[in-house]
């Protein structure tokens, strides 16, 4: 039925449709707004499930990539010889494509947009507005994580941005415009390293050509991909002209790429020195905003590592594993022994996604196929659980009016679904076997033990703290003496409860079932990593 | 030498867009004079559009008669009057209709804007302008030292009085003053640069200069050092280029809102097209010689657009004044039109000249805009500080939206002209290997974001002292929304101008004045 649509299109630009949509819309209506919202974030959904269903891991998803040109931009030339050259070309291309890589990640943005759209009836003003850069800022998600072309994926990349600035900066808490400022100013700068990086790749890698006379700096993927497997293609040989015209990429331009990369993607994860704007957004942006931001933008950042870090500068990156594996585990202690001390149950969820970010550093750092699967299941599991952490958050909020672990206390019997619900959340945090938290966990330190064992064993210690702060805070908030104003607080309503029990669902499948996302990636990784093993052993 | 030559009819062709302009701005002075004082001016600003509008038609029909619409390669699609001292090419004519358009709109967006009690004598305004554009096309389109020089300070001295036509404003008559002083100093900082290259070469000509200057090095290379040092001293002056941009914030804050407009669009590019006149045929292409001084020269102006671009972004970072905040954000532009001069031509890369004109084209689009924006909201709000933009979604929504997309570009965020801009200029700089430069530019991008978002901020998360819907004069409103679209249609297909571009132009024929 949908095999000839362009499937993976309709998936990036039905939310922008829905946001214009919502534009024509007339503001008071806050219903329709809130029903088209819905609807343009489940057709997504759908698509992204019979996508899913009809996925044949075995085949790498080729069947669905769509190509087309973009712009092409012709550049001048007079200064070669007429005769050798007829055009000189900058292309940037319109490719999509999803592979094992892709696939976990569009799934997990569908169904938490989907949670994070009904969580959106906690939204008090400015409907309009916000249901249009909602839609908007996925469009921009999805694209980042089909885009197949690097001009397209910073171009996705930083669509994201604005909506995100407007989101935090309009609907957050007190402190949201600050928040806000940080998050442009910090994202803008990774955004900054990644188009210069960009920039040197294209104006190397990409460069080709076809018969000698059509020459083109590319920043199509694939391209870019064969070139850097080709020994013989210019930026792999150092001549007197390639370097000369700029085409060779040398040691020092290849690091110079690598670690601007690095920083791009370190700060969207967060990595431990640049996650600073993190926590305030955590804190000061609204809760159904959050569920997107902890759930899926920062996997942007594992999933910007992966695609073109490690599969570009596999070299440079095997070289740096352990350092990787360093910065990996500085983020699970560092993210875990401060969440133990926080007072905000907001701010226990940030440095706890820190550390769990760390611990998909450390399935990447490993090199291994496990680790790697660990690292991307790590990525999925922990978006479901922050995302549904946040849910129950902008809940509880809009119920007691705070966050505070002091002001919270015996809500398990005013609120006993939420509070149990909150439980189930908590332990997929602290990794219990039977929930996807673990899975990932626990593929993430496999991969690594085989290379760095004591790095591995500091690692884990992050489990038993994660045990510590999530007990610490859950069992605080649900039981104790309750205050008294709390003693009418009524239990989840139905739109609330909807997509708690759906997120709760999901945790529990990845758990006992983790093979559906595992195969998926199985065969996916297969021969990206033999290309890396060829490599570093050729 | 050259014998002198004189004008003839059959060349009156070739000139009639200068002609045009010159014609206008005589007849609609005397207008302004013979018009009883209770007719309505605003029919000279019409009439000046008209003038502008036909230069432009005439541009045009120039580029299609010299074939430099159809082929570049077969036809050298340029003619030179007066012995190489004007010269009729692709480069000054694609100039010429980014100046006249530009004009075209802010005189266009100033009707019904301008109010009587600020610009006492509007006529002035508008007739003005016309001199202006004149000296500004001069500039483009010169092969000679003197011409350029007339045509700058054609263009100069009428942008002193166009800066002093707010004559109640005390601000404005201290603009023009200022303008008048540095403005002065920068002129004859230029041509003390350029009489010693006319001292060393014996000529004016700047091919001819080209030619001799490989000699003149050898014999004194110190003069020519000293007379680069000077000619880019007070062309930095007039560009604005930190360290040199004192003057713009006090002329921008003072000049009447078009007036700044046209000084941040015209007058800079006007300034650019005499540098790339002058830089490129001498400086750059020093035949027969291994003086570091070609060199030296691109060091220095790299150094000086990074300059621009760092002073620039972190002058704008404290301004409350809106008006003073763009004649900043113009300093950092400034700096981003000047790195493709001090990419120096290679074989990889050659295309400066396309993407300065591609900036410059979202620059003028964005700069008008924004201009307009904050005319109606400055007048609505009686100042030009930031909290006039407070709450401005509310009461104007959809000219929040259209400024929010200005400046997105501004900020060089995709998907707008100013990205696309942005973005090859920085690939140029890859190309180039100048990475530094590069570097500066993308980190001047993302301090400037906060610069123009806290604009954002006003507009759309803060709540003004008045929920009365703000009220847009009908050529305010369309010249807004002509930018925001100009701004995004930029972005979303910037293929089409730049390959225009491409087609048009060619570096040996339109910019190099080889001889011979």
């Amino acid at each position: 039925m949908l095999d000839n649509l362009p499937v993976l299109s309709l998936i990036t630009f039905t939310p922008l449709a829905g946001a214009l949509l919502v534009l024509l819309l007339p503001g008071a209506r806050t219903n329709w707004l809130r029903i088209t919202a819905i609807i343009f974030t489940v057709i997504p959904l759908l698509l992204s499930l019979w996508l899913f269903a009809s996925y044949q891991p075995s085949l790498g998803g080729g069947e669905y990539a769509e190509h087309s040109t973009w712009l092409q931009i012709p550049l001048n030339i007079e200064f070669f010889n007429p005769g050798e050259v007829s055009t000189l070309r900058l292309e940037f291309d319109y490719n999509l494509a999803v592979d094992g890589i892709s696939m976990p990640m569009v799934l997990l943005t569908s169904i938490i947009s989907v949670m994070s759209v009904l969580a959106s009836v906690h939204i008090r003003k400015r409907w309009k507005t916000y249901y249009f850069l909602f839609l908007l800022l996925l469009t921009g998600i999805y694209g980042v994580f089909l885009a197949r072309d690097l001009i397209l994926f910073f171009v996705f990349f930083e669509v994201t941005l604005i909506p995100m600035f407007f989101l935090i900066g309009i609907w957050g808490y007190y402190d949201r415009e600050k928040a806000a400022t940080r998050f442009l100013i910090y994202n803008g700068l990774g955004s900054a390293a990644m188009l210069l990086s960009f920039l040197i790749i294209i104006a190397t890698l990409g460069f080709s050509t076809t018969d000698g006379m059509n020459l083109a700096f590319s920043g199509n993927y694939d391209v870019l991909l064969s070139n850097l497997a080709d020994p013989n293609a210019f930026a792999n040989v150092d001549s007197a002209n390639s370097r000369y015209l700029g085409i060779f990429l040398s040691d020092n331009a290849r690091w110079t790429a690598f670690v601007l990369l690095l920083i791009a993607f370190g700060i969207k994860i967060p990595i431990f020195p640049f996650h600073t704007w993190m926590l305030k957004v955590h804190t000061e942006a609204p809760p159904a905003v959050v569920m997107i931001h902890s759930g899926i933008l920062l996997k942007m950042g594992v999933y910007g590592l992966i695609r073109f870090v490690l599969f570009l500068f596999p070299d440079q990156m095997h070289s740096w594993a352990t350092t990787l594996a360093v910065f990996g585990v500085i983020n699970i202690l560092y993210g875990a022994i401060l969440a133990c001390v926080q007072r905000d149950f907001k701010l226990v969820l940030a440095y706890s996604s820190i550390s769990h970010m760390g611990i998909v550093l450390l399935g990447i750092a490993s090199f291994e196929e496990v680790g790697l699967q660990g690292a991307i299941f790590q990525s999925v599991s922990h978006g479901l659980i922050s995302a549904l952490l946040f849910l129950i958050v902008g809940s509880l909020y809009e119920r007691t009016n705070t966050t505070q672990l002091s002001e919270l206390g015996g809500l398990a019997k005013t609120l006993p679904f939420m509070s149990g619900i909150l439980l189930i959340a908590g332990l997929a945090s602290l990794g219990l076997p039977g929930l996807s938290g673990f899975v990932g966990e626990f593929l993430s330190f496999m991969g690594l033990f085989g290379s760095m064992k004591i790095l591995t064993a500091i690692g884990v210690l992050g489990i038993l703290f994660a045990a510590v702060y999530v007990l610490r805070s859950i069992l605080n908030m649900t039981y104790g003496p309750m205050p008294e104003t709390f003693a009418n607080l009524k239990d989840a309503r139905f739109v609330e409860a909807f997509p708690m029990i759906t997120l709760a669902a999901f945790i529990v499948l990845l758990g006992v079932y983790p093979s559906i996302l595992t195969d998926l990636m199985q065969h996916g990784f297969n021969g990206l990593l033999e290309q890396i093993q060829t490599r570093m052993g050729g | 030498m050259v014998s002198v030559q004189t004008l003839t009819w059959s060349d009156a062709w070739y000139l009639a867009p200068e002609i045009v302009l010159s014609a206008f701005a005589i007849l609609l002075a005397l207008l302004d004079l013979i018009l009883p004082k209770r007719v309505n001016r605003n029919i000279i600003g019409w009439l000046t559009l008209a003038g502008l509008l036909v230069a432009a038609a005439f541009v045009v029909s120039l580029m299609v008669s010299l074939g430099g619409l159809t082929d570049t390669d077969s036809a050298p699609s340029t003619h030179s009057l007066l012995a190489g001292s004007y010269r009729i090419d692709d480069f000054g004519n694609l100039l010429k209709l980014v100046f006249l358009g530009s004009a075209a709109f802010i005189v266009f967006f100033s009707l019904g804007t301008v109010r009587d009690e600020d610009v006492p004598i509007k006529a002035e305004l508008y007739y003005l302008i016309l001199p202006a554009v004149l000296g500004a096309m001069v500039m483009s389109s010169s092969g000679d030292l003197i011409t350029l020089f007339v045509g700058l300070e054609l263009l100069s001295i009428t942008s002193y009085i166009l800066v002093a036509t707010r004559k109640r404003s005390r601000l404005s008559s201290e603009a023009a003053f200022k303008y008048v002083v540095s403005g002065g100093v920068a002129s004859a900082f230029i041509l003390y640069g350029m009489s010693f290259l006319y001292g060393l070469t014996g000529s004016t000509n700047v091919g001819e200069i080209a030619q001799r200057l490989g000699t003149a090095v050898e014999s004194a290379e110190a003069l020519v050092y000293i007379s680069f040092f000077l000619m880019i001293a007070g062309f930095a002056v007039k560009l604005a280029l930190a360290p040199f941009h004192a003057w713009a914030a006090d002329v921008y804050q003072g000049a009447p809102a078009p007036v700044t407009a046209f000084l941040a669009v015209v007058a800079k590019g006007a300034a650019f097209a005499m540098l790339y006149r002058i830089m490129i045929n001498t400086a750059f292409l020093i035949p027969g010689t291994d003086s570091l001084i070609s060199k030296d020269v691109v060091l220095g102006l790299s150094v000086l657009a990074a300059a621009a671009m760092i002073v620039g972004t972190a002058g704008a970072l404290r301004q409350r004044n809106v008006k003073r905040l763009l004649a900043l954000s113009g300093v950092a532009n400034a700096g981003i039109l000047l790195t493709p001069l001090t990419l120096n031509l290679t074989q990889v890369h050659a295309s400066m000249f396309a993407e300065f004109l591609f900036f410059l084209i979202a620059y003028a689009f964005m700069n008008i805009g924004a201009f307009s924006v904050l005319t109606m909201v400055s007048k609505d709000a009686g100042n030009e500080t930031l909290s006039g933009f407070a709450g401005l979604y509310h009461r104007a929504p959809w000219t929040a939206v259209a400024m929010t997309i200005l400046l997105c570009s501004l900020a060089g965020l995709p998907v707008t002209g100013g990205f696309f801009g942005k973005l090859f200029i920085l690939f140029g700089t890859i190309q180039s290997q100048v990475y530094w430069l590069g570097a500066i530019l993308l980190a001047t991008t993302v301090v400037s974001y906060a610069v123009y978002f806290s604009l954002i901020r006003q507009m759309y998360m803060r709540s003004g002292s008045t929920d009365s819907s703000l009220r847009l004069t009908l050529p305010a409103a369309v010249t807004i929304w002509v930018c925001a679209i100009a701004t995004l249609g930029l972005g979303f297909f910037p293929v089409p101008i730049l390959e225009g571009i491409k087609e048009i132009f060619a570096i040996p024929t339109d910019l190099l004045f080889l001889q011979g």
